[in-house]
């Protein structure tokens, strides 16, 4: 068994752990599953392809970044395609989420967001059609690093990337007064609206958190693999999976859940074939849900 | 004459969702379980059915020619035991978690219909199932009418049947358990044994109408159990009334006569190569029914009683509640 299987699964993982990040976050702030998140990650590679292709209309064929198979415009594409998702997310969250919320009944959203989720993929299908679109067509050379592993520059740079992300959203969850709010409100609720948390204001925090996360792990798997309206409905599985694994309300147990199961996908797709792949989260999620249903770093429910 | 053959086929294909619906209604509407995942036990029964009834075949697993009943019973029986395993597993957990499961049940049973060629004939299904009045085919309009009426009495069967569980202690019990937990348990009853099991009947019903549509059409495929079905039954049931059975078999007509309806307007309104967009507008249009029903009327149209706001409910109150 060749050890390519380490860098595949850290960059499957890396996808996963972000989207992932965003379904712990909505289910332990907004407490409930959000099945439309899948379909934030496609809103916003699609809405960075389209920001990419007006830049390329504008200024014509821009040089790519050193050995990269993409230049400037992506990178300013993906930080308007990011708040166009967390806008998305807020949106959402205006019109449909929160009223339901103030019923009261947590079920009721669930069922929403999976409504929400076939709109806005369908909505996806209608404007882009169902073909597979892709950033950009260059076959890049993977260059061997040793034990018989190769790697392509974009990789290296969007595995980099994943950390900077990873470490910061941790730092603002941990270190500044925004976070705390957050990690209160999951804990306790009631007792955090009592210190007088603006509740609101940390709700929209969490939408634009996991909804930019969630249109870098589009674009993620947009540049590695290819952009379909599914792509994200496809990651559906393994993200929850990530998120129960980690533990909920866990930001590193989400990233941690998500290399696991990447790690596991990609060993799976050598072993026994790439068409199982998507069993493997399934498999973990009820592996944990037996074991240890809080996950590797959760808290018991109070 | 020719109408007369259509609203056969449309009516046979409606109850058939109808019997899924009731399955969900004794999950959801009367239990309180989510089942995102339906169209996986809708294919269980499908392919359970199939692999009982089809003659013996050289290239997959089986093909045992059994009698046609006997393959709907296998399908009950197999559909309520993947049921019971999904929720054996999850119910002691929080709800969300069986709504995770059940989703993912449904990803693993299409993987296996796609991939497992030996036992499910992969994406090209499986066909020369035995159809019930199979000798009347010449004449569609006699055969359409026998399957209506076939169905219709296994549907009526399943109404009655459910109707009186729902009145019986068992069902009661389950209500007790959906409006105020704590209480039930205080009682002496057991949440989890009693969710275990409304849940595996819920499956075995889905199965059942699984198996009901394999035979009509003769021929299944995985692509027959795509999310898109299980979300076709959930507007059907929210449509209808969650917590009512006829509100659920006229949900499943009323949904399906509008989906069937506007298939049919875009194809006259759509060139050909536009279809398939304009198929995926339809289904923009019935997730947005979805949402505006929930915020509008969540009590759906035929839905009889409004479900009381439960002061018992307050005890995890979502995060955004007062703020937004």
């Amino acid at each position: 068994m060749s050890l390519q299987f380490v860098v595949d699964g850290l960059l499957t993982g890396s996808m996963i752990g972000l989207g992932a990040i965003g379904v712990t976050l909505t289910y332990s702030i907004l407490r409930f599953s959000n099945f439309a998140h899948g379909d934030f990650m496609a809103w916003g590679t699609y809405a960075t392809l389209a920001v990419v292709s007006a830049i390329g209309a504008m200024f014509g064929k821009v040089a790519p970044i050193g050995p990269l198979s993409f230049g400037w415009p992506l990178l300013v594409a993906l930080v308007v395609g990011m708040a166009f998702t967390a806008l998305l997310a807020l949106l959402l969250d205006r019109v449909l989420f929160s009223r339901l919320r103030s019923q009261g009944q947590a079920i009721i959203v669930v069922m929403a967001s999976f409504g929400a989720s076939m709109a806005l993929r369908s909505l996806l299908e209608f404007a882009f059609s169902s073909r597979p679109t892709y950033f950009s067509r260059a076959i890049q050379i993977a260059m061997p690093v040793g034990f018989g592993i190769r790697i392509t520059p974009d990789q290296i740079a969007l595995l980099l990337l994943t950390a900077v992300l990873v470490l910061g959203v941790h730092l603002l969850m941990t270190r500044t007064q925004t976070g705390r709010s957050m990690q209160a409100l999951s804990q306790n609720a009631a007792l955090a609206r009592i210190v007088g948390i603006d509740v609101a204001s940390v709700v929209r925090v969490t939408w634009i958190i996991g909804g930019a996360l969630a249109c870098v792990a589009g674009v993620m798997i947009g540049i590695l693999v290819q952009i379909r309206p599914f792509m994200g409905f496809d990651m559906l599985l393994p993200m929850f999976a990530a998120a129960i694994l980690g533990g909920i309300g866990s930001i590193p147990g989400a990233v941690l859940g998500g290399l696991i199961i990447g790690l596991a996908e990609a060993g799976a797709v050598q072993l026994i074939g790439a068409e199982w792949r998507a069993a493997i989260s399934f498999i973990i999620l009820m592996a944990v849900l037996s074991v240890r249903p809080i996950g590797l770093f959760g808290v018991r429910e109070r | 004459m020719d109408l007369l053959g259509y609203g056969a086929f449309f009516l046979t294909t409606a109850l058939i969702f109808s019997l899924v619906t009731l399955g969900l209604n004794l999950q959801w509407g009367l239990t309180g379980l989510f089942n995102v995942g339906l169209a996986g036990f809708v294919a269980i029964g499908a392919y359970t059915s199939a692999l009982l009834t089809t003659p013996d075949d050289a290239v997959r697993f089986g093909g045992f020619g059994l009698p046609m009943l006997v393959g709907w019973a296998g399908a009950m029986v197999v559909g309520g035991i993947a049921a019971a395993l999904t929720g054996m597993a999850t119910l002691r957990l929080r709800s969300d978690y069986l709504a995770i499961t059940t989703f993912g049940v449904a990803v693993v049973v299409q993987l296996v219909a796609l991939n497992a060629q030996k036992l499910t004939g992969g994406p090209f299904g499986i066909g020369f199932i035995p159809r019930p009045f199979g000798s009347l085919a010449e004449t569609p309009l006699l055969f359409n009418l026998s399957n209506l009426a076939v169905v219709s009495a296994v549907t009526l069967i399943a109404y009655l049947a459910l109707e009186h569980l729902s009145r019986s202690p068992w069902g009661r019990v389950l209500k007790a358990l959906r409006e105020d937990e704590r209480a039930a348990i205080s009682l002496g009853k057991s949440a989890r044994f009693y969710r275990v099991q409304a849940f595996a009947v819920g499956g075995a019903i889905m199965a059942l109408a699984g198996a009901l549509q394999a035979h009509f059409t003769g021929f299944i495929a995985p692509d027959n159990y795509l999310p898109i079905l299980t979300f076709q039954v959930w507007v059907m049931l929210i449509v209808g009334g969650s917590g009512s059975n006829a509100g659920a078999i006229a949900g499943s007509i009323l949904v399906w006569a509008i989906w069937a309806g506007s298939g049919t307007l875009t194809s006259v309104l759509f060139a050909p190569e536009q279809q398939a967009r304009a198929a995926s507008l339809q289904i923009v249009a019935i997730g947005v029914m979805l949402c505006l029903i929930l915020l509008i009327r969540p009590t759906g149209l035929f839905g009889d009683r409004p479900r009381r706001p439960e002061p018992g409910k307050q005890a995890k109150p979502a995060a955004g509640e007062s703020g937004s």
